[in-house]
């Protein structure tokens, strides 16, 4: 069938099951925002591509579905970049669509020109310059593929602005032809007996759990495995919601900002298994000093995460979809299941966990932000939660109880601030039912504000409530510990109304200063239809803790006083 | 240790800005790089030098190199029987006087001088490495105006492709 390329495009969405784009028009894509008008096709107007890019990842996350989202060339396309980092270092499946000047403005420094396939080869999956029309179809296709299978990432299409214009005789492929590229979907069958083998020695067994388990959406076969055999789980930022916050298994988050018994497990741990993990230094802390008595099993689709920062005694490379299953037959198959063998370890942990709970120290008249936190556990337990990047994110983490997967949405590789708001009005596209709770903290909620207007002007009812310290938390609380309190540029105290700037764009604000106020005003947030902010007053010389000092060793945490 | 590797690629524009990217962004130590047309049209040999600590180190180069999407094939050649050659051509100062004596240290190179004018003289040689380096440190004496190598290509012996391997 003749048609446009413009046209095309949107058939290819199509074609891919693409429900909702997040975009912000321009020169170069001006044909294909004629497309979209004429086609009628679900688009989310933000206010900056960042927000756009954001939301498109935030929607991604819940849903599993590939997010995509469209800007022009040169500045639009350069807004998207931290977006597309983020999306990156978190595995999460995107296709970026940016128009490009035409083709034989290319190369010539030409108004809004930027070599986005350059800017984006280290922090994407793959990316394409498309120069001929009769080559956007196949494209499409690779990219949505490329995007959605083996480990996800982000893919970015750039398309020159006379491509959108050109005709072409389209027909969409039925398949990919990519010599180069065949994610790896069953692994080595033998090598998950081994593991078998060495969990049926184990006396102080661990599971390790990582964002691939919320992934390959296999938290159901990961429960399974600790049902049967007992063993103690510990979860990255990333791996939350893959198992219940209060199982007795679960000891929590590991790593820099985790429970003293993850991090007490995982140092006198015999045998890690790590499942959809990448031993990122948030967690190890110190890599020579990770799970010192421990042999590991990792567990990854990608080849290249093993051994890259922890070295794997065995290695079990292949979806989880298919490692986990397999795993689950052969310990039954084996006689490896819980009979009571694990008990003292188990009291162990369990001894761990009562020792040092996750608590924090009340003040007279004063509201808490980890409280914050677990008043919205106690009345949204079944809520989305998305956050910006700091030590909000670190509470959100410990104090909320996460009992699903994909419930959790978070930068955690890349930690970007501004990340919150967008993610959270994509979030609440992918769910509409769902109750969306975006915290922020009043640094970040600065770097994408912007956003509050989308969500008010399409009625995304999210809820978002601003942590207001008056401080860059984190790195103030940095500068606290490890910088002789010298709080450079840390404090943000301003004369910005966050009731007020909320009400500006539309959408509702509410305020709490006084503990009293806590409950009754979050209640009223969420049972309020439609977009709402909640500023909170919170003291600003709180901690996040435990803390593991960077490079140090899991077991060295400063605890702080409860 | 330093491994050769034979890596496969999409014939395609971009591709080797996606392999010098990865490369310099995981800040992998690569003391060579060389690419060309190979026997198939569509596809791009590159012979890549790299230089690791362990065969650990080595599979974190290949892995994250076989990630990327115009990536077809990597073959180390470290451990197959192989050739080795690069090619060099240096240009040296060659007057009346010496230049009788860098006809001799080009025959005892078994090199080929490819141009010759009154002031100067351009010598082709191809060979490994280390015998490249041994001819361009005769020819300091004589004064190099400049020297281009092309970098070590590799291929492996017996009648096995790389892309059988």
């Amino acid at each position: 069938m003749k048609m446009q390329g413009a046209e095309a495009l949107i058939e290819s969405l199509k074609n891919e099951g693409v429900e909702v784009v997040f975009g912000y028009p321009g020169g170069s894509v001006l044909t294909l925002y004629d497309a979209l008008y004429k086609t009628k096709f679900p688009h989310v107007l933000t206010k900056h591509e960042q927000g756009a890019i954001h939301a498109a990842d935030g929607y991604a996350r819940v849903t599993g579905k590939v997010g995509v989202c469209i800007a022009t060339s040169g500045p639009g396309a350069t807004n998207l970049i931290t977006g597309i980092a983020t999306a990156y270092m978190d595995s999460v499946p995107l296709v970026a669509i940016t128009g490009q000047v035409g083709v034989a403005l290319i190369g010539r420094d030409s108004f809004q020109e930027a070599d986005i396939c350059g800017i984006t080869t280290p922090i994407s999956k793959h990316n394409y310059l498309v120069k001929r029309v009769q080559d956007l179809p196949r494209v499409i296709k690779e990219a949505f593929y490329i995007a959605r299978t083996g480990r996800p990432g982000p893919v970015v299409i750039d398309i020159a602005k006379d491509v959108f214009a050109a005709t072409l005789d389209y027909e969409y492929p039925d398949s990919v032809n990519l010599r180069g590229y065949s994610p790896l979907y069953a692994g080595d069958p033998d090598s998950l007996k081994m593991a078998v083998q060495k969990i049926k020695q184990a006396k102080k067994p661990l599971i390790f759990v990582g964002g691939g388990v919320n992934i390959s959406n296999t938290a159901k076969e990961l429960r399974q495995l600790v049902k049967a055999t007992g063993i103690p789980v510990v979860s990255s930022l990333m791996g939350l919601g893959a198992i219940t916050g209060d199982a007795v298994e679960h000891l929590g988050m590991v790593g820099m900002h985790g429970t003293y018994a993850a991090n007490m497990a995982t140092v006198e741990c015999d045998l890690l298994l790590g499942v959809g993990v990448r031993f990122d230094d948030r967690v190890t802390g110190s890599t020579e000093h990770f799970a010192p008595k421990a042999k590991i099993i990792h567990f990854d689709i990608d080849p290249a995460e093993i051994n890259k920062n922890i070295r794997a005694d065995l290695r079990i490379v292949g979806d989880l979809a298919w490692s986990l299953p397999l795993l689950n037959t052969l310990i039954i198959e084996n006689g490896a299941e819980n009979k009571g063998q694990l008990a003292p370890w188990r009291d162990q942990v369990v001894a761990w966990k009562q020792e040092r709970p996750m608590n924090y120290k009340p003040r007279d008249g004063i509201v808490m932000p980890q409280q914050v936190i677990a008043k919205i556990s106690e009345l949204a337990p079944d809520a989305v939660i998305v956050t910006d990047v700091g030590q909000h994110q670190m509470w959100a983490a410990q104090f909320y109880n996460f009992s699903r997967e994909r419930t959790f949405v978070t930068s955690g590789g890349l930690g970007t601030m501004g990340y919150g708001l967008p993610a959270a009005i994509g979030a609440q596209i992918g769910l509409p039912k769902k109750q969306v709770i975006a915290f922020c903290g009043d640094g970040g909620i600065m770097m994408n504000c912007q956003e509050l207007a989308t969500a008010a002007n399409n009625g995304f009812p999210i809820k978002v409530i601003v942590m207001n310290n008056q401080v860059l938390g984190m790195v103030s609380q940095w500068q606290r510990l490890f910088y002789g309190e010298r709080y450079s540029h840390t404090s943000i105290k301003g004369q910005t109304d966050f009731v007020k700037l909320a009400e500006a764009m539309g959408v509702i604000g509410l305020r709490i200063t006084k503990p009293e106020d806590l409950e009754p005003i979050l209640i009223k947030a969420i049972e309020t239809p439609g977009p709402v902010l909640v500023d909170v007053a919170l003291p600003a010389d709180e901690d996040v803790v435990p803390m593991v000092p960077p490079g140090g060793c899991l077991d060295k945490m400063i605890l702080g006083e409860w | 240790m330093k491994y050769t590797l034979a890596v496969l690629a999409e014939n395609r524009p971009g591709v080797l800005t996606h392999i010098s990217g990865l490369i310099s962004r995981r800040a992998f130590n690569i003391e060579s790089i060389a690419a060309g047309h190979s026997e198939e049209t569509d596809t791009t040999r590159i012979t890549i030098d790299v230089e690791v600590d362990d065969e650990l180190e080595l599979d974190q180069v290949v892995h994250q190199l076989s990630k990327l999407v115009d990536v077809i094939k990597i073959v180390n050649l470290t451990r197959v029987d192989h050739i080795d050659r690069e090619l060099a051509l240096i240009k040296v100062k060659a007057s009346k006087v010496n230049r009788s004596e860098l006809v001799d240290v080009v025959e005892i190179f078994r090199a080929k001088i490819v141009d010759v004018n009154r002031e100067t003289m351009v010598i082709e040689l191809t060979g490994e490495e280390s015998k490249i380096d041994a001819l361009c440190e005769v020819l300091i004496d004589f004064g190099i105006i400049e020297i281009v190598r092309t970098g070590k290509i590799a291929l492996s012996r017996g009648p096995l492709a790389a892309k059988e391997m």
